[in-house]
């Protein structure tokens, strides 16, 4: 049972955002990167699905030099190849993404695809499912628990205040949401053996893909701007529970209209 | 090409609000893109429900609950015979599961989540909260439709005063669909979600314990709110996932948010801060969360929540 993992790079989540000059993009000075969280998900139960039937675990991401690092650490947690795709994913759109992975998955053993419910900063949720039509397969989306059996997945699937359990035939799309399983973190022996496997590298032109189809495509940003500063309001003195209680009432009453 | 196309779901024989929010600006933008409001669904319920928000006609296939791949089928089918240049969704779960399907077959852009909708020389224009609401992107969507998914509570559901839709049944090729659902699971019958919700009363970690979000059960019940949770309190096991606002949980931004306990980490203000009224109640004076809040109260939260619960039930019973 082969398994893919899609793996997006992403800005910390703890990081602060600034604007690069041009107004277009974020600036990426001084960011730390981090494996997308919900991807962590992902790698996880690709490596468990691997540890119970066996199989390879291959991990790809669309992305600049920097990508490697992303890749290097899913080989230490358990991943047993990785390919990067090299180019500035920053100038693609969802569509242009899934086209490059689809093409690359394409030309990997797989089973089953696995991707994050979406990428930590962008937030487009779009990708995973992207591909599972580029590639004509099924998609089960926020999965939150998966059993993999001949042939078939079953995944339950989050929905609004209820869940589906959904049978997928295989080779399907999962993306996974939180709480599908507690990720490991790459032990010493991970590092060290991931540090003998060689990271594949090809371009969006060794896919058979034009850059024409995938950069500056369909979707292209205009601005990327900051929230206003938020100011904080009124703050009161809680010492008297009840009078704080009633002013509060008063608050949601008078602003928010609300009762 | 012209006219907006909206894929009106429904649930317990109404439209959701997800589906009302996306008529009421697809009608703005078919007003300036020109061409006619028009629904896709699959129940006749919501047909005369998407007439009330000016939907001229409503394209119903009878194809059952939700599953991917037969909806968008269904969906292509009506794209074709109707040719709108913009395709909408409400940000639910079934939206954002069927809209980059869509797009990726049609080779259309479809931007997620957005907050604002214009249509600007012939050009689809979004802008959606990006990092989770510490920034915001303004995209072109380009393609024959535009795709986007609408985020819940960004646009206010108008009623246009318009009668019935006219009903035009469209036909859909049979597939075999790969995937098949077997059970859907009610786990918190009767419980909010803090997706949809239009008032949410989150703890965190100053509740101390798992058993004292009750105190934050009886509140959002009693004011009639969705109950949310601080990612700390998510990890430490005290309340489900699908509770946690911010980064790697729910970006909200509701008429309300009241938190109780919650310090304020940036990931959690990047998911709430967007919130139209903010309340925040917390013992240290310095907490983050104040930055944010329009109304702070420094104090304990152990006196003042109950405190307000009661309040409320008065409030109410008059």
């Amino acid at each position: 049972m082969n398994s893919v993992v899609c793996i997006a790079q992403v800005p910390d989540t703890e990081a602060r955002i600034k604007i690069a000059a041009g107004g277009r993009r974020i600036d990426e000075a001084g960011l730390k990167f981090i494996v997308s969280p919900y991807d962590e998900f992902a790698l996880e139960e690709a490596i468990r699905v691997k540890e119970a039937k066996g199989g390879d675990v291959t991990v790809i991401s669309f992305g600049p030099d920097r990508a490697q690092q992303a890749l290097r650490e899913c080989l230490a947690r358990g991943a047993t190849q990785a390919l990067h795709i090299k180019g500035e994913v920053a100038d693609a759109d969802s569509l242009g993404i899934a086209k490059v992975l689809a093409a690359a998955i394409k030309s990997t053993p797989h089973d089953l695809v696995f991707f994050g419910k979406q990428g930590v900063g962008t937030d487009n949720s779009l990708v995973g499912p992207m591909v599972a039509e580029l590639l004509g397969y099924p998609q089960v989306n926020v999965v939150t628990h998966l059993e993999v059996g001949d042939g078939k997945a079953t995944a339950h699937r989050e929905i609004e205040g209820a869940e589906e359990i959904i049978e997928a035939a295989l080779p399907a799309v999962i993306t996974a949401q939180k709480g599908l399983n507690e990720p490991r973190y790459a032990s010493l022996k991970g590092i060290m053996a991931a540090k003998k496997i060689t990271i594949e590298t090809k371009s969006v032109a060794d896919l058979g893909l034009q850059d024409s189809d995938i950069f500056n495509q369909r979707v292209t940003t205009v601005a990327i701007e900051l929230p206003p500063e938020k100011k904080g309001g009124r703050k009161i003195d809680g010492a008297d529970p009840a009078a704080a209680a009633k002013e509060i009432l008063k608050y949601i009453r008078e602003e928010a209209k609300v009762l | 090409m012209a006219g907006v196309l909206v894929f009106a779901e429904v649930k317990d024989g109404k439209l959701k609000r997800a589906s009302r929010e996306a008529l009421s600006i697809g009608r703005k933008l078919a007003a300036a893109a020109g061409g006619d409001l028009a629904a896709f669904a699959t129940d006749r319920a919501a047909a005369a429900d998407a007439g009330l928000y000016g939907a001229k006609k409503v394209y119903v296939a009878a194809v059952g609950p939700y599953a991917t791949e037969t909806y968008a089928a269904a969906v292509q089918q009506a794209i074709s015979q109707m040719q709108p240049s913009i395709f909408l969704l409400g940000g639910t779960s079934n939206g954002r599961d069927l809209a980059p399907r869509i797009a990726a077959r049609l080779n259309v852009g479809v931007a997620s989540d957005v907050d604002r909708l214009e249509w600007i020389d012939g050009k689809l224009r979004a802008r959606r909260p990006v990092y989770s609401g510490k920034a915001f992107a303004t995209v072109d969507v380009g393609g024959n439709p535009a795709i986007a998914t609408t985020r819940p509570n960004a646009f206010p559901p108008e009623e246009s005063g318009d009668g019935a839709a006219e009903v035009v049944d469209i036909t859909v090729p049979q597939i075999q669909a790969k995937a098949k659902l077997l059970e859907t699971r009610t786990p918190e019958a009767g419980e909010l979600t803090i997706a949809e919700a239009d008032i949410i009363v989150s703890g965190g970690r100053g509740l101390k314990e798992a058993a004292n979000f009750s105190l934050i059960r009886d509140l959002a019940h009693a004011i009639g709110g969705a109950v949310g949770a601080s990612r700390a309190t998510v990890d430490a096991g005290w309340i489900d996932h699908q509770h946690q606002v911010g980064q790697t949980g729910r970006v909200v931004s509701p008429n309300l948010y009241i938190a109780a306990g919650v310090s304020g980490a940036i990931q959690h203000l990047a998911g709430m801060s967007s919130s139209k009224h903010i309340v925040a109640i917390n013992k240290d004076p310095e907490a983050p969360i104040f930055r944010v809040a329009d109304l702070g109260v420094v104090g304990d939260l152990f006196q003042i929540v109950p405190a307000l619960t009661e309040e409320v039930k008065n409030a109410k019973a008059h």
